[in-house]
């Protein structure tokens, strides 16, 4: 059914469809809103869960660590800060290998304080074993969740999810969608059926200190995981598209590529007004596209190297920054093309830190920057008259 | 799962020889019974007993960090609530005296006052001892340990214990118990009473270290009563905010008797000033909690049910 | 694929602690026993066990040596002996 919602009550709604058991986080802006939606959906009575008001975002991870590894479906939320306070029980829910389903309301992170939209809280855990995938848009951000529970809960899989959605860009905004029935999201969402629990029945050691001769295995596991993700979410994104008949998800998305000269790669919301300039930029006779990454981990190397090989410039197009080096995203992008044989000229731009507006204009900036040789990190719309600001 | 001489924690863990938080464990889950599930903070107790690939533990255990046991036994409560299964399994979650009064004490400030049904169990064995005898909230006035050591600025660790019982009932907490394993059976009668209560339970149980406290490892069981009979470890009962229950003591035992056999308090077993000290703090636990068998002061209010030294 | 992360319940009996003993054992004289089961409950293994009066054993295979059941016993009825001695 089509409505018009805002972000965080679309992503609440679908979080109602799959029907956790355990829901808890702590408040943080831009996500409060999508919390604030399930307690009230919960006090109205339309999902039967038990909703557990934290006194952090440390403690939030920790109860749907042990809601999950008591065999209950369980949703949390965050941003930025948030996300770091509980970054130690991020890496461990992932090392614990139990599905949890997280959202993460995409936001910079202090100093200086700002509640504003961009990467960098997402990709400091992006090494935590946790799958990570952006939302373009509201609809993606619904359909996302939808999939996140098929894709970590997957027995093969037993991995936590992470779905970011640029904070208050989609979080706060508003947005025709069609919100599954329930009907659907049932017959693609099954009942979580966890491969070990905390049970009375087969009592198990969960979490046991692990010594040099059994660690490695640990976190290889892991690792070899998510090879076994990158198969599965194409199959997931094929069988969502068959159920609820639209296409969502999957790995990356190729947008105008063919016979591309310039190419855009991004994640999130940027990618939307990207796709509106490479409309424009089109009808004008000029070649550019968009790769857009909607899975960030696992990375899909394999699916961004054919997808890029033959285009003959690269801009990596970034709201994170890894400070002393260059940005991950580029990094990773140029590691795949590293000893091949053919290779794009990749060139990385930080863009829209802090929230700062990316425009059309923007955009249109980064195509025109592209030259023969290869950007390693340049800002886009920085303000130079500001850093002559003296303390 | 119980074992074949019906402990459900077993024989086999690589505790120290003598370890009292090996004892009292072992008491708390036997009493609780094969329908509990543990959530463990980091610590000796979680090292010592589950090595992988081998666990000590005859019931679902969960170790997740150094200090979110309370955060995820809420979790494991509100899965249990959501599945129909709380009635009938006993929660604990368990941490020593840094899990529970210093790193961990947010995350079980937070589960006491949401009133989970959540047992939680301190360890106190009164300094980080899984990571080489550091002081913590719970250490005791002028105890030497690798970060309060001896010196000649220095008597050991310059404060007091956290007093956390206290702590745990200003949070409403609808049993507040201190124990020891000096006191096995007190044990068991206080994890009992804690299970037939609901709502959140605290319980503190004073458990020597031979290592950390440098004491001989058969003088676990008698230093470990000889806190509680010179009036340094009182144990006390406190039901719905009142202090319910005491252990008098019939003989009060002078301080030096406990201290003279711990290493952590040779620097001070000969010098009568610190010994006076450390006298003070004893004299106002039996004063306070009216540890002695007749009132010192008949108008002073007296707990309403006491108990018999056994 | 998991790799080395779950425990099964109970499994630590593989590892058997009586090696670590030096010097001393208990002796359980079976004499003046009366039942009384502090040993059982002291004893920081969950190593001793017994029914009925005169009857309780340690499990020398997981006995550390820490003494404390000899420290507990009322009737001292348990001793620390020699490892050598029978």
């Amino acid at each position: 059914m089509n409505e018009l919602l805002e972000g965080s009550q679309a992503v609440a709604e679908a979080v109602r469809l799959c029907k956790p058991g355990v829901i808890s986080a702590y408040p943080i802006t831009p996500q409060t809103h999508i919390v604030e939606e399930l307690a009230s959906i919960i006090a109205d009575g339309k999902l039967n869960a038990q909703f557990v008001n934290v006194e952090s975002e440390h403690s939030a991870a920790s109860v749907v660590l042990g809601s999950v590894a008591t065999g209950v479906r369980s949703f949390t939320a965050t941003s930025s800060q948030g996300l770091l306070l509980m970054a130690e029980v991020v890496f461990n829910i992932a090392g614990m290998r139990l599905p949890v389903i997280m959202t993460c309301a995409n936001r910079a992170i202090s100093a200086p304080l700002n509640i504003w939209n961009d990467h960098q809280d997402a990709i400091t855990v992006r090494d935590s074993g946790w799958v990570q995938m952006h939302a373009e848009n509201i609809q993606e951000a619904i359909d996302l969740h939808i999939q996140a529970y098929r894709i970590g809960e997957a027995p093969k899989i037993m991995l936590p999810v992470m779905v970011n959605m640029d904070g208050f860009i989609l979080t706060h905004g508003l947005e025709v969608v069609d919100m599954p029935t329930q009907e659907q999201v049932d017959s693609f969402l099954p009942a979580y059926t966890p491969l070990y629990k905390l049970d009375v029945e087969n009592p198990l050691t969960l979490g046991p200190l692990v010594d040099p001769d059994y660690y490695m295995e640990a976190r290889f596991a892991v690792s070899e995981t998510h090879k076994d993700v990158l198969k599965l979410i194409p199959l997931i994104q094929a069988e969502f598209q068959r159920t609820f008949g639209r296409s969502s998800g999957g790995l990356i998305e190729a947008y105008r590529l063919d016979d591309a000269q310039k190419v855009i790669v991004a994640m999130g919301s940027v990618c939307g007004t990207t796709k509106d300039v490479i409309d424009s930029l089109r009808s004008k006779g000029k070649k550019v596209g968009l790769l857009k990454i909607v899975t960030y981990r696992p990375f899909p190397i394999d699916a961004i190297y054919q997808a890029l090989k033959d285009i003959p410039k690269v801009a990596v197009l970034e709201k994170a920054v890894s400070i002393g080096s260059y940005s991950p995203l580029l990094s990773e992008i140029r590691s795949i093309f590293s000893g091949k044989k053919k290779s794009p000229v990749i060139s990385g731009f930080v863009i829209g830190l802090g929230g700062r507006d990316i425009t059309i204009d923007s955009i249109k900036e980064v195509y025109k920057r592209l030259g023969p040789k290869p950007i390693s990190e340049e800002y886009i719309d920085l303000k130079p008259e500001l850093l002559e600001e003296t303390i | 799962m119980a074992q074949e001489n019906g402990h459900l924690f077993s024989s086999g863990h690589t505790a120290c020889a003598g370890c009292g938080q090996a004892i009292a464990a072992r008491l708390v889950v036997d009493v609780t019974g094969k329908n509990t599930i543990i959530a463990n903070n980091t610590g000796c107790l979680e090292v010592f007993s589950t090595k992988y690939p081998e666990s000590a533990w005859g019931v679902p255990w969960i170790h997740s960090l150094f200090e979110n046991a309370a955060a995820v036994a809420s979790g494991i409560e509100a899965a249990l609530k959501f599945l129909g299964q709380k009635e009938k399994t006993t929660v604990i979650c368990q941490a020593g005296d840094g899990g529970t009064a210093d790193i961990g004490l947010q995350a079980l400030s937070g589960m006491w006052e949401r009133g989970h049904d959540i047992l939680s169990i301190c360890y106190d064995n009164e300094a980080y001892m899984n990571t080489g005898v550091q002081r913590s909230g719970l250490t005791p006035f002028e105890t030497s340990t690798s970060t309060t050591p001896v010196g000649k600025q220095s008597l050991g660790n310059p404060r007091p214990k956290k007093p956390m019982p206290e702590i745990a009932v200003a949070h409403g907490v609808a049993y507040v118990a201190t124990a020891s394993s000096g006191y096995p059976q007190d044990i068991q009668k206080k994890i009992k009473k804690a299970i037939s209560i609901k709502g959140p339970k605290y319980i503190q149980i004073h458990v020597p270290c031979p290592l950390g406290w440098r004491h001989d490892s058969e003088l676990t069981y008698d230093i470990a009563k000889l806190a509680v009979e010179t009036g340094l470890y009182p144990l006390i009962e406190y039901e719905n905010g009142k202090l319910t229950a005491v252990r008098k003591l019939s003989k009060i035992k002078p301080v030096e008797e406990y201290l003279k056999f711990q290493g952590r308090f040779k620097h001070i077993i000969n010098s009568p000033e610190q010994i006076k000290q450390i006298q003070a703090i004893a004299d106002y636990n039996i004063e306070r909690y009216g540890l002695r068998p007749e009132p010192v002061n008949p108008s002073a209010p007296q707990p309403v049910n006491t108990q018999t030294k056994v | 694929m998991f790799g080395p992360l779950i425990s099964k319940a109970a499994t630590a009996k593989a590892n058997k602690t009586g090696s670590w003993r030096v010097e001393v054992k208990p002796k359980f004289l079976q004499k003046d026993c009366i039942a009384c089961k502090m040993c059982v409950l002291i004893c920081p293994e969950a190593c001793v066990s017994g029914e009925a009066k005169n009857t309780y054993l340690c499990d020398y295979e997981f006995c550390k040596g820490c003494g404390n059941c000899a420290a507990i016993c009322p009737k001292k009825d348990i001793s620390m002996v020699k490892e050598e001695e029978k």
